[in-house]
């Protein structure tokens, strides 16, 4: 083989390598998405289902979680003991939705104070560590788990900034200071509806809406209802 | 390769008689048809006297580009019928040169359907903005007289919510809107640059951060109408959209007062009314 032709497939070996090396990467960019995790079933009463969806939010995600973005905040979901970080939920439709969500993080403020009101829950209430109520103060607001689609939205309350024993990574513990908020939702027809979050929580980003307010996974997601 | 001459034998007809003939009947022919029957098909429909002026537009517009259409499309298919090469020959086609005549007509007749066009345009979107922002100081008023609803537009990263300064400055999160009612439209944004497009009204208006941007709009029919951000604004772009509807003045005081119960508790929380709001908090924005 003359040096000419050596050259030449030497290029094209290379060629072919580094081209076969960005479709792989562009291919697994398009198609990462988080795991589905199916709510927890719950009992049926009077004919309706139930099932059980119980979350976490998080100042930061940390390094097991997200290596290559361990301070972004973030949701996580249970499922079978563990936490998961996944913001892609699976719920039966026509039934009943217990939400739990355990909120680690501090408080940020709504940008629109409107949100501050719970929408879209069966009694247009939620409980705050046990307490009833239809509405935060939306300077408390932390996050929001909100269903627009549905018409559900329902501001999350931060952790106040003195309390002890803050969580910084996830996953976070019952022993460390944090929020319960429960509420419940009623589903109809199945389909696909996106969550999101609607505090500008993205530290460090422009307006507060970049990095994990822009990537599935993190701030936002989807409610598949079958 | 062997040629063959072209035969002159047979009298070549007058093409440029014949082509402008069948034209002309055709573009006759074809136009007010377009016009009848298309126009009242045209996008976006009849919601609004903004949207039903776009569809006289798009009728405008149809109706002048039909002719134009049958021009190019006469001419090829005459082309392809009548100076085809004959089977089994291959013959070389005679000089082309200029003919000014042709080329001026070409010049003036497009130069004459755009400048039309052009000041047509102009002078429609003097007609109320034509269903399309002004910015804070609207250039173009409507004309009719009576009181306009101004009704606030609020977009944020990704949704719209929506505010009455006439009624207590309440917010909620759907658009409804009285019938035969001038709405004075107040489009502004909380983050970064949206685009509120309610499609059956025919309006569409930028939405800015600390802009005030006024379109007006006169819903005619009672029905719903889509509304949707045109603006590329991020992840959740294609999920920012939601439907409104147009009711009589009846149904919309109700409901005005039903919003008013049901958002008593949050609206103890709201700004008091602006034009535009600074985007807070940027507690964690960078």
């Amino acid at each position: 083989m003359s040096v000419l032709a050596k050259k030449l497939l030497g290029i094209g070996i290379g060629v072919a390598i580094a081209a076969a090396l960005i479709a792989l990467y562009v291919a697994a960019w398009a198609t990462s998405a988080p795991p589905t995790i199916s709510a927890a079933s719950g009992p049926t009463a009077a004919g309706v289902g139930s099932a059980q969806l119980t979350l976490q939010t998080v100042a930061a995600i940390g390094p097991d979680y997200s290596p290559a973005h361990p301070d972004w905040v973030s949701y996580l979901v249970r499922e079978k003991g563990r936490w998961v970080h996944s913001t892609i939920y699976r719920v039966p439709a026509h039934s009943l939705v217990h939400i739990t969500v355990l909120q680690y993080d501090g408080d940020s403020g709504l940008r629109n104070p409107f949100m501050a009101q719970v929408q879209g829950t069966t009694t247009g209430m939620m409980a705050v560590d046990g307490k009833s109520t239809d509405s935060i103060n939306p300077e408390e607001a932390s996050h929001t788990f909100a269903v627009p689609q549905l018409g559900i939205f329902v501001p999350l309350p931060g952790v106040p900034e003195e309390a002890p024993n803050q969580c910084e990574f996830a996953p976070c513990t019952l022993a460390q200071a944090h929020r319960t908020i429960s509420f419940t939702i009623r589903t109809g027809a199945k389909g696909r509806f996106r969550w999101q979050c609607f505090v500008p929580c993205a530290a460090g980003w422009i307006d507060g809406n970049g990095g994990p307010m822009q990537t599935l996974g993190y701030m936002g997601g989807f409610l598949e209802v079958v | 390769m062997a040629t063959a001459e072209p035969s002159h034998g047979a009298r070549e007809p007058d093409h440029a008689r014949r082509f402008g003939a069948i034209w002309i009947v055709s573009s006759l022919i074809a136009t007010p048809l377009v016009v009848l029957l298309v126009g009242p098909i045209m996008p976006p429909g009849g919601g609004s006297e903004q949207a039903q002026g776009h569809v006289t537009d798009n009728t405008v517009l149809i109706g002048m580009a039909t002719p134009v259409l049958l021009l190019v499309l006469t001419y090829l298919i005459y082309a392809i019928v009548y100076f085809r090469q004959p089977k089994g020959a291959v013959l070389e086609g005679p000089a082309v040169s200029g003919n000014s005549r042709v080329q001026t007509s070409w010049i003036v007749i497009t130069s004459v359907l755009v400048l039309t066009l052009a000041v047509y345009g102009t002078v429609r979107l003097t007609a109320d903005g034509a269903g399309g922002g002004q910015g804070p100081s609207p250039a173009f008023t409507p004309s009719a007289s009576g009181k306009k609803l101004p009704v606030q537009v609020i977009a944020q990263e990704w949704y719209f919510t929506y505010r009455y300064p006439t009624y207590g400055d309440i917010e909620t999160p759907h658009l409804v809107l009285p019938v035969n009612q001038m709405i004075e439209l107040h489009v502004t944004s909380l983050d970064i640059i949206h685009s509120f497009w309610a499609y059956q009204l025919g309006v569409k208006a930028d939405a800015n951060p600390n802009v005030d941007n006024i379109v007006f709009v006169k819903p005619t029919k009672v029905a719903t109408f889509e509304v949707r951000c045109a603006e590329l604004c991020g992840i959740w772009h294609g999920y920012m959209f939601d439907h409104g509807r147009v009711v009589r003045p009846a149904v919309f005081q109700a409901w005005i007062a039903e919003q008013r119960r049901r958002f008593a508790s949050t609206h103890k929380y709201l700004p008091p009314f602006s034009t535009k709001y600074i985007p807070e908090p940027t507690r964690r924005g960078g």
